[in-house]
């Protein structure tokens, strides 16, 4: 249970939160046509007979669009139901040219799962919380109406008409904003990894409809509850949660109720307002689709949805911080996004390649390269870094040169940056740039030997236990080897000379 | 020379293929015969080129010795309820006024492909909502028949009105029609034609006005058995754009037509024996029973128990679909817009529906609207479709005992129009016959069995198994050969 709390007139609330998302499923054609669902084509462009409800149109199943729907399922660990149906959702509206919206009510393709939200102290998470998911249907989305075309009149783009969505269910069990936030980016990083939705929540490929209700802390009722429509970012959905519950606590104490109703969030005034109540709610009359026969998933299918699953979040952080010794921090940042983790996979199998050596003993270099050191260095770059030069290849042989010790930390980078500018070699650059530390335990040690004929005093003084200058020592022999020379190889060479 | 008109697909298929006479002759005397019988309103739209066309195609074919389909040279009419490219289509309402399709429906596809015609676009109730073509935008058409007693007009039946007038007529050899809860059978039963609808399925829907999608199914309209069974090879097959399609091979039921009935038995359901059931009815039924007696058949006596609850359930979830099927009729895209001075959407809505819409189709819909609302859905719908389950359930029990069932088709001969148009109820009742094996997505079929003491065509259905056409259209031919019926009506319109 989070803490967190309402600060009401009358004590302390809690809140309550559900969240319905709207996850638009990652697939070429639409659910029951053959129009594209391509984003971003000219108005009524990828319209197909079907989708604008011609007379004598029929829907027919989009079997990929039923793949993912039951690829997702399975990495929520929910249960697959190899018999559901598709249900009519009548209500007329412009765009909507059915006159209802195929979904399922009754029966929908994937019933009860969940997902693990990580503790986050900072955010209120103490420990890891399960978040339970009730249930994902599959479902058309509508078309789009348009009212700034003309002064009177709408426009409708049906594009987006009948592209199939699947919607995730949770049960109640948020209790946080910081929680409702963090089971969206979970949800969000599991639908990428199995790549059933695109997640891009600005294209609208995400959306969530929020349900809030307070209580006071410890009572066992839930309060009413509130249904915020199509909220489209993280930030947003937190936000929502944050207005509702104190409008609501507002409410209550003043002695007024709240009421079922559907509202909507205007984010420039950050505020929900009532969208319609539930006396003015739709009757649906939903009724199983007669054009549509049920939908019967056989073992061989649901065998090759299984297969195809990629390694998902949980599992794969297991496997960074056990197998590969990573932190908890690195574990969890390269695991949050599935370009950061394909872009260190890649490095990781290249540079144990090039290194020789097993994945487990440079994963934390290539961790580290891949979280801070190149990030920091492309970013620095700006427009100026080219990234078709930035290859796994050209950076393992970075970090090899590093772990060789040919080169120091600071001429890794300066070589990046040479590399991401014009796709040269890094060996080449090493050579050709003098960017290369002196390991040459000759030159050093005459460097040495003149740094301590220099500070005989100080000699004396760490002699004498004041272990603190070493550093001075150490420092001295890197200015005048002009910071080229190895670090660790100064090191041994200073401690066996000052004995 | 020979009357073409006279002649059904067989014959017209096979003297365009010997080259008795070619197939513009036969388009052109069908042409003739349909412009001389405006009086009937059978067809919504004529397209005398689109014969003319289709039949140049066949004798060019045949010119070039090319292989011919197997409707080749026979020129049709179409139910104004599929949909044909760059032909009007209307489903006989104001709302689809002036609604040409830029699609062609697969049935009307696969009969083009087999070297049929169109005539043109058959009128019917609207959105095939009615057993008397009364319901039509159009106007009703008007059955060619007349009885001896009176010169009262009388209703071709419905839903396929046009389809029935025409074939009856010899407007058309034959003639689409689809059949919801009788809507082949029962016309075809009033004007002495033959018409088969198949098991839910065959035929695809894809591009037919949807009115009940779970019921919906096209079938042959022709003067006999054979024709139909030509007829319904070409519109019948597995369409992937239907989810619903049969992914059956289609037989070839004409080749294997055989009227001895040896071995079959002909199940007679106890149930469809009604208090009060008209005379004529229950003889034709009888004379029915030993003319497949005569064929071979052994005659037994089934229960279908719950024929009763079939005409209310029907009642339900035809509507109950209707009423979602027809929303996409809104005035936003297609069709008729009715948009008042400052109105907003929802008053468009209700005033477009309420133009294009007639009275029976807003019944339905109402009714639909209801039975799915909240709160009387599970009364309704549900116990519903629970209904539909036990229906099926008593013909899959009856066809332990039997190979076939026959039944009267309708419970009286054709009625006249007006006679029922003010009482809803009297008028479903028309469908009681055919209702069930609608609901049980049977292979059912009519065959004239001769004519009332008035003078009026009376038919005799027989209900199959699923998938049993074949089993079906062969009791129906040894009906048709022992009825030997060959009255037609007296041309008084033209």
């Amino acid at each position: 249970m989070s803490n967190y709390r309402i600060q009401g007139e009358t004590g302390e609330w809690e809140v309550v939160i559900g969240l319905e998302v709207h996850a638009q499923v990652t697939s070429n054609s639409k659910l029951f046509s053959g129009a594209s669902t391509m984003f971003g084509a000219e108005p009524n462009a990828q319209v197909s007979l079907i989708d604008a409800a011609m007379p004598g149109m029929l829907p027919v199943p989009n079997r990929e669009c039923i793949r993912q729907a039951v690829r997702t399922g399975m990495a929520i660990e929910a249960q697959i139901n190899k018999f559901s149906r598709f249900d009519r959702k009548n209500y007329f509206y412009a765009d909507l040219p059915q006159g209802y919206q195929i979904s399922q009510l009754y029966h929908p393709i994937v019933g009860e799962g969940s997902l693990v939200i990580e503790a986050d102290e900072k955010a209120g998470i103490p420990q890891p919380k399960t978040i339970g998911i009730e249930r994902i249907h599959v479902e058309q989305d509508a078309g789009k109406l348009m009212h700034d075309q003309h002064p009177t009149m709408s426009y409708v783009d049906l594009n987006r008409c009948g592209v199939a969505l699947m919607e995730i269910v949770s049960m109640p069990h948020m209790t946080s904003p910081a929680e409702a936030g963090a089971y969206v980016r979970k949800l969000r990083s599991i639908l990428r990894y199995v790549g059933s939705c695109d997640g891009n929540m600005e294209e609208g490929s995400m959306r969530a409809d929020v349900n809030v209700s307070v209580r006071k802390v410890g009572s066992p009722e839930l309060g009413t509850r509130t249904e915020t429509k199509n909220v489209n970012s993280v930030r947003f959905v937190m936000a929502v949660i944050e207005q509702e519950a104190r409008r609501q606590v507002d409410l209550i104490e003043e002695g007024g109720t709240v009421v079922q109703e559907t509202r909507l969030y205007d984010p420039d005034k950050n505020e929900t307002r009532s969208m319609r109540s539930k006396e003015d709610a739709h009757d649906y009359r939903y009724f199983p689709d007669p054009d549509l026969l049920p939908l019967e998933l056989d073992d061989a299918f649901l065998e090759e949805c299984r297969a195809s699953l990629p390694e998902l979040p949980d599992a794969k952080r297991a496997r960074y911080t056990g197998e590969l010794g990573l932190s908890d921090y690195n574990a969890a940042q390269l695991t949050a996004e599935v370009e950061t983790f394909a872009r260190f996979e890649t490095l990781l199998a290249e540079a144990a390649s090039q290194l020789g050596k097993s994945e487990a003993v440079v994963a934390t270099q290539v961790a580290n390269w891949t979280l801070s050191v190149a990030p920091g260095v492309i970013k620095s770059l700006g427009d100026d870094a080219r990234m078709e030069n930035n290859t796994a290849a050209a950076n393992a042989a970075i970090l090899k040169l590093v772990d060789a010790g040919t080169v120091s930390g600071g001429q890794a980078k300066e070589i990046y940056e040479i590399v991401l500018k014009t796709g040269r070699e890094p060996d080449e650059i090493a050579e050709t740039e003098g960017l290369k530390q002196q390991s040459d335990t000759g030159a050093i040690d005459a460097e040495i030997d003149k740094v301590l004929a220099a500070n005989p005093d100080k000699v004396e003084e760490y002699r004498g236990g004041k272990d603190k200058l070493f550093g001075f020592f150490v420092g001295q022999t890197m200015k005048a080897m002009q910071g080229k020379a190895n670090p660790q190889v100064i090191n041994e060479l200073l401690k066996a000379k000052l004995g | 020379m020979t009357d073409l008109t006279e002649l059904g697909v067989a014959a017209i298929r096979g003297g365009v293929a010997k080259g008795d006479f070619t197939a513009r002759e036969v388009a052109e005397a069908f042409n003739a015969n349909v412009a001389a019988a405006s009086a009937l309103n059978a067809f919504i739209v004529t397209t005398p080129e689109k014969a003319l066309e289709a039949a140049d195609a066949v004798d060019a074919a045949r010119a070039a010795r090319k292989r011919l389909g197997s409707m080749a040279g026979v020129p049709i009419g179409m139910k104004d309820l599929f949909a044909t490219k760059g032909v009007q289509t209307t489903a006989a309402s104001h709302i689809l006024g002036g609604f040409v399709p830029p699609y062609e429906s697969t049935v009307s596809s696969n009969l083009w492909a087999a070297g049929a015609g169109m005539l043109g676009k058959l009128n019917l109730d609207q959105f095939a909502m009615g057993s008397s073509n009364e319901t039509s935008y159009f106007g009703n058409v008007i059955s060619p028949w007349r009885s001896r007693e009176s010169n009262a007009e009388l209703a071709p039946g419905g839903s396929s009105g046009g389809s029935s007038t025409a074939v009856s007529a010899r407007l058309a050899p034959a003639a689409t029609g689809t059949d919801t809860g009788g809507s082949i059978r029962q016309p075809a039963a009033f004007t002495g034609i033959t018409g088969v609808k198949p098991t839910y399925g065959r035929c695809s829907r894809w591009g037919v006005v949807a009115f009940a999608s779970s019921l919906d199914q096209a079938g042959p309209m022709a003067r006999d058995i054979r024709d139909c069974a030509i007829m319904l090879g070409a519109m019948a097959g597995f369409d992937p754009k239907d989810s619903t399609s049969l992914d059956l091979p289609v037989p070839d039921w004409e080749a294997a037509l055989n009227a001895d009935l040896k071995g079959k038995k002909v199940g007679i359901p106890r149930e469809y024996r009604m208090d009060g059931m008209d005379a004529e009815i229950e003889a034709s039924w009888e004379q029915g029973k030993a003319w497949l007696r005569d064929a071979g058949a052994e005659i037994v006596d089934i229960s279908l128990p719950h024929t009763k609850y079939a005409l209310p359930a029907y009642y339900i979830i035809a509507p109950a679909e209707a009423s979602s099927n027809l929303a996409r009729y809104d005035g936003v895209r297609y069709g008729l817009r009715d948009l008042p001075e400052g109105a907003g959407l929802q008053d468009m809505y209700a005033a477009t529906r309420a133009e294009g819409f007639g009275d029976e189709v807003k019944r339905r819909v109402l009714i639909g609207t209801y039975v799915l609302s909240a709160g009387f859905y599970d009364a309704y719908y549900t116990q519903a479709q629970k209904v539909r389950t036990l229906i099926a359930q008593d013909f899959a029990n009856a066809f332990e005992q039997c190979d076939v069932i026959l039944a009267p088709t309708t419970p009286s001969a054709a009625f006249a129009l007006g006679d029922k148009s003010d009482d809803p109820l009297s008028m479903y009742l028309n469908d009681v016959f055919a209702v069930p094996a609608s609901l049980a997505g049977l292979p059912a079929l009519s065959v004239p069995a001769g004519l009332t003491q008035s003078g009026l065509p009376l038919g005799l259905q027989i209900i199959g198994k699923a998938f049993d056409e074949q089993g079906v259209m062969n009791a129906g031919l040894a009906i048709e050969q022992r009825a030997n019926f060959s009255a037609k009506p007296d041309r008084w319109w033209a």
